[in-house]
């Protein structure tokens, strides 16, 4: 990331509502250019991160700079910055047009050069012809268009977008994703979106921050946000992961150690270092274990016996519980095998669980 | 059977028919009698009483209603929006107390407290005591029967009535909208201009109806405070049926000072159905 520039930056900054921390030395770097997202469950204070980078929150302590420069104190109104509000927040007495012009019209921005980049705007989100639509006129796909439109019109150096798709139904969403994404390609614009919804996260974003009560949990990539989660908490809420509680037995060599789980022994890659003895945390994901039809242990594996308690058909994938024994419960969940139509699962039918040695994440247990 | 429901519609609709449609329509009966010293009002019917109405004299009077009411109205405006604005910042419940605080004058009767005004703005009233001993001034100021008085116990009276509906929609404007207008770079007074404005007109309009209205008929502020050219709708009213007696006059005057009131409340109507059009104010997007 070296080769990237910062542009902009939380140094230390904290913020209190009522004498209640929200952040506390609160520190992130936004790279020039990248999709950025805030993952967090509500409540967590990704939002207030948002409204402080555009200024409609101010900081207790701490510095935010844009470009270097410190914007503490400047006004949301002089900040390189734009909002998509979560509500969409569209002027409800001007049209779309309108709505869309506003910012440059308060800017000042010569009239011929307003009525081009409207209708460019317009373009970009695909609503040309949408121009003397008032807002009430519009479904919720449009309005989102319309506040992005809005937003990017502005050329800001940073867009920000509060949850901005989390009132759109399933399939708009996705398609909105797609082109929220292609969108921040072709613009070139950082875009700084906050969501709870991990899903969006994983498929949008160039970076992920995981937040929990105002803390920052995990900076990274997708991959490295879903393959090795720092915790159990961005494990638990990133997608489902099934937890075994293990206890180191030995070291086997430089990344890959012994663990004892519930009297099997298992070998797993881990890039912490391992005492003997520490206890662990070894998480596998549904999709990453393998199931297979047996009546008895094999010899000279280890693995699970299992019973199936639950399945359930999804399309693409058939999900099951299974019962480890012992209050251990775990999910799979496995593509059907073209070469095997009758792939299936009863109830109470007896099974052996594995999973391919290294697809494991292992952490501390301490690491919480 | 009687249900409650119904007994309650029927006792509303009693009294309304009572205290409002028969009041009404017995001025408007008058309005069209000839007016007589003995009996008031007798046979034939005529139009003469409205013709009166737009003798050149009481267009006077109409306009120097129209005038001093306007100025009240828009002194209430003044006042009342940047009042509502605050107060609209403020929590719910703190707004609530403020506003029982606002009206808490109001539970004394208006005659009396224009009274207590011809007290403050008298030659030696607490305004002029003050001035002079101070020594701001050396004589007194000549404020009570001018204008200025009935325009000030104008305002007086009718400040909250400016200020409620002011606030009902300051209320209704999301903080969303003015963080949005923010975010699009407009600057505090194009933020007034572009975004409160326009979405508070519908209280604007609302607040200078019912200021506006009202002043035209109060002729006691004119009568306690207004030197002899101060007059108000209302005094002349007031006049025809209690001084010159001639009630189908009087009575035409109110008719047509119901129908200016009527017309002005359709107009209120009328450009609140186009700001909603426009906007779509009350629709799911807010």
């Amino acid at each position: 990331m070296s080769d990237k520039s910062v542009l902009l930056a939380f140094n230390n900054v904290s913020k209190r509502f009522d004498s209640s921390d929200i952040l506390v030395d609160f520190n992130l770097d936004i790279y020039d250019g990248e999709f950025f997202t805030i993952l967090g469950p509500s409540g967590c204070g990704k939002t207030t991160v948002l409204r402080l980078i555009a200024g409609f929150e101010r900081t207790n302590d701490g510095v935010i700079t844009i470009d270097g420069k410190a914007v503490n104190d400047i006004p949301a109104e002089q900040r390189p910055v734009n909002t998509v509000f979560q509500s969409y927040a569209l002027f409800p007495h001007m049209n779309v047009e309108q709505n869309i012009a506003f910012g440059l019209k308060m800017t000042g921005v010569p009239k011929a050069e307003i009525q081009q980049r409207v209708t460019e705007a317009l373009e970009l989100v695909k609503l040309s012809g949408f121009e003397k639509r008032s807002p009430s006129q519009l479904s919720g796909g449009q309005k989102q268009r319309v506040a992005i439109a809005r937003a990017v019109v502005m050329r800001p150096r940073l867009l920000l977008l509060d949850e901005s798709l989390s009132a759109l139904d399933h399939k708009l969403r996705q398609q909105m994703q797609m082109e929220l994404k292609q969108m921040q390609r072709r613009l070139g614009i950082t875009f700084v979106y906050v969501t709870h919804d991990q899903e969006e996260a994983l498929s949008m974003s160039d970076r992920i921050l995981v937040m929990n009560n105002g803390q920052a949990q995990q900076i990274g990539t997708p991959r490295e946000i879903y393959e090795q989660p720092s915790n159990l908490f961005i494990a638990r809420f990133i997608g489902e992961i099934n937890v075994f509680d293990g206890t180191v037995i030995e070291k086997v060599n430089e990344f890959s150690y012994l663990v004892d789980i519930g009297g099997v022994s298992k070998k797993v890659r881990c890039d912490q270092r391992l005492q003997e003895n520490d206890p662990v945390h070894v998480m596998v994901r549904p999709e990453d274990l393998r199931i297979e039809y047996l009546e008895d242990k094999p010899q000279g594996r280890s693995g699970f016996m299992g019973i199936v308690v639950e399945r359930s058909y999804t399309g693409q994938t058939l999900d099951s519980l299974i019962d480890l024994g012992e209050g251990r419960m775990i999910q799979s969940s496995e593509f059907f095998n073209e070469d095997d139509p009758d792939f299936d699962y009863s109830i109470r039918q007896k099974v052996w669980v594995d999973w391919v040695e290294g697809w494991e994440h292992v952490i501390k247990k301490s690491a919480i | 059977m009687l249900s409650f429901r119904r007994l309650v519609i029927i006792l509303t609709l009693s009294w309304m028919a009572i205290m409002v449609v028969v009041p009404h329509f017995l001025v408007l009966l008058t309005s069209f009698f000839t007016p007589d010293s003995q009996h008031l009002a007798v046979w034939p019917l005529t139009l003469d009483g409205y013709s009166k109405v737009f003798q050149a004299i009481y267009i006077d009077v109409f306009l120097s209603s129209l005038w001093l009411s306007a100025i009240a109205t828009l002194i209430c405006l003044l006042l009342g929006f940047p009042f509502a604005f605050i107060l609209s910042k403020f929590s719910p419940t703190t707004r609530n107390i403020l506003l029982v605080v606002m009206m808490l004058p109001f539970w004394t009767n208006s005659l009396i407290r224009t009274y207590a005004i011809k007290i403050i703005l008298g030659k030696k009233g607490l305004i002029n005591t003050g001035l002079l001993g101070a020594g701001i001034i050396d004589e007194p100021l000549n404020m009570l029967y001018t204008d200025f008085a009935v325009i000030f116990g104008l305002v007086y009276i009718l400040l909250p009535f400016m200020v409620l509906p002011l606030i009902s929609s300051f209320e209704k404007l999301s903080s969303e909208l003015i963080e949005a207008a923010k975010d699009l770079r407009a600057s505090a007074w194009q933020r007034l201009r572009y975004i409160y404005i326009p979405l508070t007109s519908p209280g604007i309009v609302a607040g200078c109806l019912i200021v506006f209205l009202p002043a035209m008929g109060m002729f006691y502020v004119a009568d306690i405070l207004g030197g002899a050219t101060s007059l108000l709708l209302g005094n002349v009213i007031k006049n025809q049926f209690l001084v010159v007696r001639d009630w189908p006059f009087g009575s035409a005057f109110s008719v047509s000072l119901i129908i200016i009131m009527g017309l002005m409340l359709l107009l209120y109507y009328k450009a609140n159905r186009y700001v909603q059009r426009q906007g779509g104010l009350d629709d799911e997007s807010l």
